[in-house]
């Protein structure tokens, strides 16, 4: 049955209205868990405020564990699922200037853009940055693309990275969100709290 | 005692997860891909160089495969549902009286200081999200959730090194 749109459940038409409905659903989520303040977002690298991690966490867990039960019923095809493809050297740098990045600017992408729809101009300078960043990535593309394309392995699964069956991983991965939730409360409640 | 109220208006982060794994599995569901943000502004980027100078546009081999003859480069799932997403937040934050400019900064540095931090942890992420093809969204959670090796390996490398810098600019937040 689904996904609807890729087996012409739904017809293609309604994908921009999809996506405008997505992302205000998206947006009104990201917005009322907090994540349109930079201080509270990097709570989480300081210890004092760890929303990030449990919302991050419980979305994908919850997201993770459905699909495979949507796919054990055989409500979806999870073969027609996309997830970008793993380019090892370039996912992990890439992921680590992101890192860096994000302790700067307080912000990723996602939750900069809600930050700037409640008048945050610190984050319409973040946004901005992001703008500038890329539009350089685009210029000086001949210096990224070794790493860009190095150490291809497609269109894998980590269960298959890992060479264990898809229950075991999820069983596991929510086995250690839930240790997770339990150390940062504990480390929360010891840390200096930050007014913001 | 202001922030103190405003902050409980915040909904509980376990219910916020819930809710944003749910809408993540509906996407996955109906549209058999994820959540997004960093793509719509690539995609602008591309329109607004498209737009000032075409011929160089192309001439880019990154960006340019981001223009088509047949269509408008703004004409993407990402960019809609982007638009969503500033609606989505001001819908909340304006329930929740959260709307009003101002720049948010820790009182131990300058506006000026937290802008220009801003804008250059907006470049870093900008262009860490090229090449890891996706940012937080897109990249860590969409890509994990539908288990992609990419997914994780982006998530654990921007949240580790998040960690691994946070020593560095303890001062511009703590």
């Amino acid at each position: 049955m689904g996904p609807l749109i890729p087996q012409g459940v739904i017809d293609g038409g309604w994908s921009f209205v999809i996506a405008l409905l997505v992302g205000v659903c998206f947006g009104l989520i990201l917005e009322a868990s907090g994540f349109s303040s930079s201080r509270k977002i990097v709570g989480l690298f300081y210890g004092y405020d760890f929303t990030v991690l449990r919302v991050f966490f419980t979305a994908t867990i919850t997201a993770m564990v459905g699909l495979l039960y949507f796919n054990y019923l055989g409500w979806i095809d999870l073969s027609m699922i996309y997830f970008p493809p793993t380019y090892v050297l370039a996912a992990i740098i890439g992921g680590l200037i992101m890192g860096l990045g994000f302790i700067m600017g307080g912000f990723c992408p996602g939750t900069g853009i809600c930050a700037v729809a409640i008048g945050k101009l610190d984050a319409l300078a973040y946004v901005f940055g992001l703008y500038l960043g890329i539009f350089f990535f685009s210029e000086t593309f001949s210096w990224f693309e070794g790493l860009y394309t190095k150490y291809a392995l497609g269109q894998v699964r980590i269960t298959e990275t890992l060479g264990i069956s898809t229950g075991l991983f999820a069983f596991g991965f929510v086995a250690i969100a839930l240790v997770a939730f339990v150390v940062t409360a504990w480390i929360q409640r010891r840390v200096k709290p930050v007014v913001y | 005692m202001e922030n103190t109220d405003r902050s409980k208006q915040y909904i509980n982060p376990y219910l916020g997860g819930v809710l944003l794994g749910l809408l993540l599995l509906a996407t996955f569901f109906v549209m058999g891909r994820g959540l997004g943000a960093s793509g719509a502004i690539k995609s602008s980027v591309a329109a607004t160089v498209n737009r000032i100078d075409p011929e160089h546009a192309q001439e880019r081999e990154y960006i340019g495969q981001f223009i088509t003859d047949d269509q408008h480069p703004l004409n993407n799932w990402l960019v809609y549902e982007v638009l969503g997403v500033i609606i989505g937040a001001f819908i909340s934050g304006s329930l929740a009286g959260r709307l009003n400019w101002k720049v948010e900064h820790s009182p131990k540095i300058s506006a000026r200081t937290r802008i220009l931090f801003a804008v250059g942890g907006g470049f870093l992420f900008g262009i860490g999200s090229q090449l890891a093809r996706g940012c937080t969204s897109g990249a860590a959670l969409s890509g994990s959730a539908a288990l992609g090796t990419a997914g994780f390996l982006t998530m654990l490398s921007i949240f580790g090194g998040a960690y691994l810098f946070a020593y560095f600019f303890r001062k511009l937040w703590i």
